[in-house]
């Protein structure tokens, strides 16, 4: 069951905002929709509600084709990036619209109100109006207001996108929570990688209109079906033809067979976590991921010459986009021409 | 905040207030000061007559049918504008603002020509009985068009402004159109639509120009509260212009001044 969209395309103008895209989202599963601003996955979440209309291609949910259903019998909750809160109803009455629309009686609709607003966490609010909320209470009004109708589907476009830092990081984590408690099929969408493998159990990479790799946050990161994934899911450098984590970028202080010769040029210390960037011979900026341990072995300072050594690299043939997977080619494993190209990064 | 700034803000507002005072309010106080000059008897007099009265009724009939009619049109052309983008929306946008653009003594020329016995339709409606000029059917159709660019200037920014995310929210948790539209379209615009009505209001009570010429201007008969002004002050009774003039303005700022109401209530 779940949702499945099949050959869906959308053209708005010029701009072609879905090509040919098909997915497959597991009933019950949490899944997100990854990409850069233009990718279209707004416009592929917007197509499942039924709030655009697709060209061509089909939306099925539950089993039942409903490309042609309008977004009012479609049965999905949908959560806004801005709210789109009621703005002249109490946080009573938005929660409680969609049951009130369905001609409950006025018992019941306030009980399921008050169970809502308990599990979103805004019992005692029921008669503030939503611009007496901040940001993070505010989504979780839609929220609630969104589950209220019991959907088959729960779909959230950059839900926590309007929201500081620190409020994001709490939503997502308890967005996680209320989905393991309520097995309803999730899809989000989010421009974020690191909210994408936080949250979600299925991540579907788009760009350009297209879906370029979905797959697990594990398989994405280790088997990258391109360079658009590769550089997406993940930071990475790009050294030639091939790829290199900045994990995965050792600094020794001895040049050996292997190695390039780099100047450091800036030390960033972010916590546990340093960036050193470096820059190579012909102008090529890199930069690597060390510990803080790590950096103080070294002893690095800026200006100073060391030699990086890429443990693991990677490289994808041809530019077909939905291609080929990349071949995961640790160094040390290789021989001939892979490895001398790696190495003479 | 500096010398200089204030001396400005003061001489900014001083101007402002000055040029208000001028232009609005010293007329309107001489109007005052002229009905109630010999007493309060003569222009309460000229009121209270059956012409006066009648005309009063007239007048409040105007408001009654052609302000509903376009605060309906108002709302519709404006949704039709804003949420449904098709090319003949210039078009409409562009009439719309003819009755801003023509002289109401042009407009009631214009129905004149159309209502007339020469005109278009005026012959087919008279062989069915039904009198256009002369008459209020043609009044009310000098009223709607003079006050019909009003709601639809004034919803038009604010449905802009809240934008579409709203109703689509509605549509996804069950709401039809309809439902959509006087559960959330509605009363996030209504300030909007309310304030337009208060201007159709206060432009059909005072319509003077559009009407003369489709009324005939018949005492007792199809004289609204402003052609009863004109007549009255032709006919040197001076008391009996100013008190309706009064009544005319009293109209006015009671239905501004409802709506003020209205709203505070609301927003306390």
């Amino acid at each position: 069951m779940g949702i499945s969209v099949e050959g869906a395309s959308k053209r708005f103008g010029d701009f072609q905002a879905l090509n040919d895209v098909s997915i497959d989202v597991p009933d019950g599963s949490l899944t997100a929709l990854l990409g850069p601003s233009g990718s279209g996955k707004s416009t592929l979440l917007r197509a499942i509600a039924g709030l655009e209309t697709l060209d061509t291609g089909k939306v099925v949910i539950s089993g039942q084709e409903v490309s042609k259903t309008p977004p009012q019998k479609r049965e999905v909750g949908f959560v806004f990036q801005h709210y789109a809160a009621f703005k002249h109803m109490t946080v009573f009455g938005n929660v409680g619209f969609g049951l009130k629309i369905r001609k409950w009686d006025k018992q019941k609709i306030s009980d399921r109100v008050h169970e809502l607003l308990q599990l979103v966490q805004l019992d005692g609010l029921a008669d503030r109006y939503p611009d007496q909320l901040s940001g993070g209470q505010r989504q979780r009004m839609a929220l609630a207001r969104a589950l209220a109708v019991e959907p088959q589907v729960l779909l959230l476009d950059e839900p926590f996108g309007a929201l500081d830092a620190r409020v994001r990081k709490d939503l997502r984590t308890w967005l996680r929570h209320l989905h393991d408690e309520m097995h309803v099929t999730t899809i989000f969408v989010t421009h974020d990688q690191e909210e994408a493998m936080d949250v979600a159990e299925q991540l579907v990479v788009m760009n350009e209109g297209r879906v370029e790799q979905s797959g697990s946050a594990d398989d994405l990161y280790d088997h990258p079906a391109n360079e658009f994934v590769m550089s997406f899911v993940g930071e990475v450098n790009q050294l030639g033809e091939s790829y290199v984590r900045p994990h995965d970028m050792d600094v020794v202080l001895e040049p050996d067979d292997r190695t390039e010769e780099a100047m450091v040029q800036r030390i960033v210390a972010l916590g546990f976590e340093i960036r050193i960037e470096f820059v190579l011979g012909d102008g090529t900026e890199v930069w690597a991921q060390l510990t803080r341990a790590e950096l103080q072995k070294l002893e690095l300072r800026e200006g100073q010459i060391a030699y990086l050594r890429p443990s693991q690299t990677k490289s994808f043939n041809g530019d077909s986009p939905s291609g080929d997977r990349g071949a995961s080619t640790p160094l040390g494993a290789q021989d001939g021409g892979d490895a001398e190209r790696s190495a003479a990064v | 905040m500096s010398g200089t700034s204030t001396a400005s803000r003061w001489g900014l507002r001083t101007l402002g207030l000055g040029y208000l005072l001028l232009l609005l309010l010293a007329p309107l106080v001489m109007i005052f000061y002229k009905a109630f000059e010999e007493g309060l008897a003569p222009p309460f007099e000229a009121i209270t007559s059956a012409d006066g009265l009648h005309a009063l009724k007239l007048t409040l009939l105007m408001v009654v049918i052609s302000v509903p009619l376009n605060t309906i049109f108002g709302v519709g052309c404006a949704l039709l504008l804003v949420r449904h983008k098709w090319k003949g929306n210039g078009v409409i946008d562009a009439v719309i603002n003819l009755p801003f653009a023509i002289s109401p003594v042009v407009i009631g020329l214009s129905l004149y020509l159309l209502y007339g016995t020469d005109g278009w339709f005026g012959p087919a409606l008279a062989e069915a009985g039904i009198k256009v000029l002369f008459s209020v059917p043609g009044m009310v159709l000098a009223s709607i068009f003079v006050s019909l660019p009003f709601v639809v200037r004034e919803t038009v920014p604010v449905l802009q402004e809240i934008g579409t995310e709203q109703e689509q929210a509605a549509s996804t948790l069950g709401a039809n159109a309809w439902q959509t539209f006087w559960r959330v379209t509605l009363p996030a615009i209504r300030w909007g639509v309310a304030y337009g009505v208060v201007l159709t209001t206060a432009r059909v009570l005072g319509e003077f120009g559009a009407v003369t010429i489709v009324s005939g201007s018949i005492t007792g008969e199809t004289q609204t509260l402003p052609l009863f002004v004109e007549k009255q002050y032709a006919n040197f009774n001076q008391a009996g212009a100013y008190g309706a003039s009064i009544l005319l303005a009293v109209l006015a700022l009671a239905t501004l001044l409802g709506m003020n109401l209205l709203k505070r209530k609301e927003d306390a």
